[in-house]
């Protein structure tokens, strides 16, 4: 399980902006870069990002080579009613992480 | 002449107003700044939290963790790390940080050593580093440390490699100005384990000197080598009373 | 088997297997083809995008970005997805974000890698169909050593 860091407010008022800024440990090997013995690393990435507010899909990230290793990623999302928000990874090897925060809306 | 120059700045340090020492933080561009300080978004908080956790996760035969013994780290470690390199009586050399949370994994926990510059090892090393952000580096003054910071100080200024180059000819004589596209910084310690984004990942304090020494075409000490805990201890010596800002971010 | 139709057959496998590897419509080639295909040939205007990202980049490994469109994020106007694409990277894309009425702003930054100085472009495309767009020049510069890990 790599590390993730997701930063948001755990409470908002209704029809808020509430900005959350995610994190997660990942090499996001390129697959272009040549090893110490000259031979290509194969790539190794994640691919797609998405979060869930009570299961529905309000963003997502389709992410290629040219995102940083670490991937960092901020958007933006109106605080409607008090929930889950669940936050996907997924890319190759079968990387898969979920990590869920818990959103009071008053 | 540049010894004067050193003790100068050391004494002065305490009032502030000459000393013209700066942290590696100040030669860095403001977006590079942003990210070191604001932990949401330093990479190097994800082997924080890992750290976090090791400290808390039983290891070994003796099936103990950090925790046991130590208690919770931000009371317990706070200010360890400004007192590093030390030196350790029982092997009779200066001692890393690094080095010594793994004599600890090895002679508490019972535990195989961590390999040196393993994730493992570098997230409890910047975990326990980290309880120390703030604090001014105060390497102790042990007479024992002496001798092997004299060394330490006489590799800081021998010119060595393909380059022909010693750290003192960039570091000190010419920091602020420009290797390539790339300023000089000062070479002092004050953010170790750094996420350093040329290496898109954690490193140590010896990562990057083995990283220079091969940079200047010499063949660089191995991890654990005393020289590279002597250049160290020196270093630390020399940027006595700056603020640690572990974990950093450096280009 | 005749060695023609052996011949044959494996020129076809290779033909085959050309066409099923094709890299996809941003990956190769240059900035105007990746543009086209991204909004399929529409037309793409310059304004309600700003596309933040410092001048002069110390490291190409990190560098942070950040996208803002101005829309009013309604559920009749609002931004459905932001793409950036470079110019000299091995590819094209960088990264493409999909938002909604639920964004309350479109707003989205990340770290991106750039191989070296050049052109980037982000991109919007809104609920009504049209696309609006950003160009910033970077300049980047290299580590000035390179070292053994």
């Amino acid at each position: 399980m790599a590390r993730a860091l997701i930063t948001m407010p755990k409470t908002a008022k209704r029809g808020e902006i509430v900005e959350i800024r995610t994190l997660i440990a990942h090499p996001m090997e390129t697959g272009y870069r040549a090893g110490d013995d000259g031979q290509l690393v194969p790539r190794d990435l994640i691919r797609r990002f998405s979060c869930r507010y009570d299961g529905e899909l309000v963003f997502s990230a389709e992410l290629f080579p040219a995102v940083a290793a670490n991937p960092y990623i901020t958007f933006c999302t109106l605080a409607t009613a008090s929930g889950t928000l669940q936050f996907s990874w997924e890319g190759d090897r079968g990387f898969s992480q979920t990590e869920n925060v818990v959103l009071t809306v008053t | 002449m540049r010894r004067w120059w050193l003790a100068l700045c050391v004494v002065a340090s305490v009032g502030a107003a000459s000393d013209t020492r700066r942290s590696g933080f100040e030669f860095m561009t403001p977006e590079t700044q942003a990210i070191q300080r604001d932990d949401a978004q330093n990479p190097a908080m994800l082997w924080v939290q890992e750290g976090a956790a090791a400290w808390e996760r039983k290891a070994g035969t003796a099936a103990r963790a950090c925790i046991d013994c130590h208690g919770a780290a931000p009371t317990s470690m706070k200010g360890v790390a400004t007192r590093y390199p030390a030196f350790d009586a029982a092997t009779r050399r200066p001692i890393t940080l690094g080095q010594r949370i793994n004599a600890c994994v090895v002679d508490r926990q019972h535990a195989a050593a961590l390999v040196p510059e393993s994730q493992e090892l570098l997230a409890l090393e910047s975990f326990v580093a980290m309880q120390s952000r703030g604090l001014p580096i105060a390497p102790p003054e042990d007479p024992r440390l002496a001798p092997f910071r004299e060394r330490g100080e006489k590799l800081y200024r021998q010119r060595i490699g393909q380059l022909d180059l010693s750290c003192a000819q960039c570091h000190d004589e010419r920091a602020g100005g420009r290797l390539a596209g790339a300023t000089i910084p000062q070479a002092h310690p004050t953010g170790y384990p750094i996420y350093r984004l040329e290496w898109q990942g954690l490193g140590s304090l010896q990562r990057r000197l083995r990283g220079c020494i091969s940079g200047v075409r010499a063949e660089p000490f191995s991890y654990g080598a005393v020289e590279l805990t002597e250049l160290e201890l020196y270093l630390a010596r020399r940027a006595t009373g700056m603020k640690i800002e572990t974990p950093a971010v450096r280009p | 088997m005749s060695v023609t139709r052996r011949t044959l057959l494996s020129a076809g496998a290779a033909i085959g297997t050309l066409l099923v590897v094709r890299p996809s419509y941003a990956e190769a080639g240059d900035l105007p083809s990746a543009i086209k295909a991204f909004t399929n040939g529409a037309p793409v205007q310059r304004g309600r995008v700003k596309l933040d990202i410092a001048p002069l980049v110390e490291n190409g490994n990190t560098v942070p970005i950040t996208v803002h469109v101005t829309s009013p994020m309604s559920a009749t106007d609002h931004v459905l997805a932001i793409t950036v694409l470079n110019e000299k990277n091995p590819q094209r894309d960088v990264i493409t974000c999909r938002l909604g009425p639920r964004s309350g702003r479109a707003d989205i930054s990340a770290r991106i890698r750039l191989a070296t100085s050049q052109q980037l472009v982000a991109i919007a495309q809104m609920s009504d169909g049209s696309f609006w767009s950003d160009t910033v020049d970077v300049i980047v510069t290299l580590a000035a050593c390179i070292e053994t890990p």
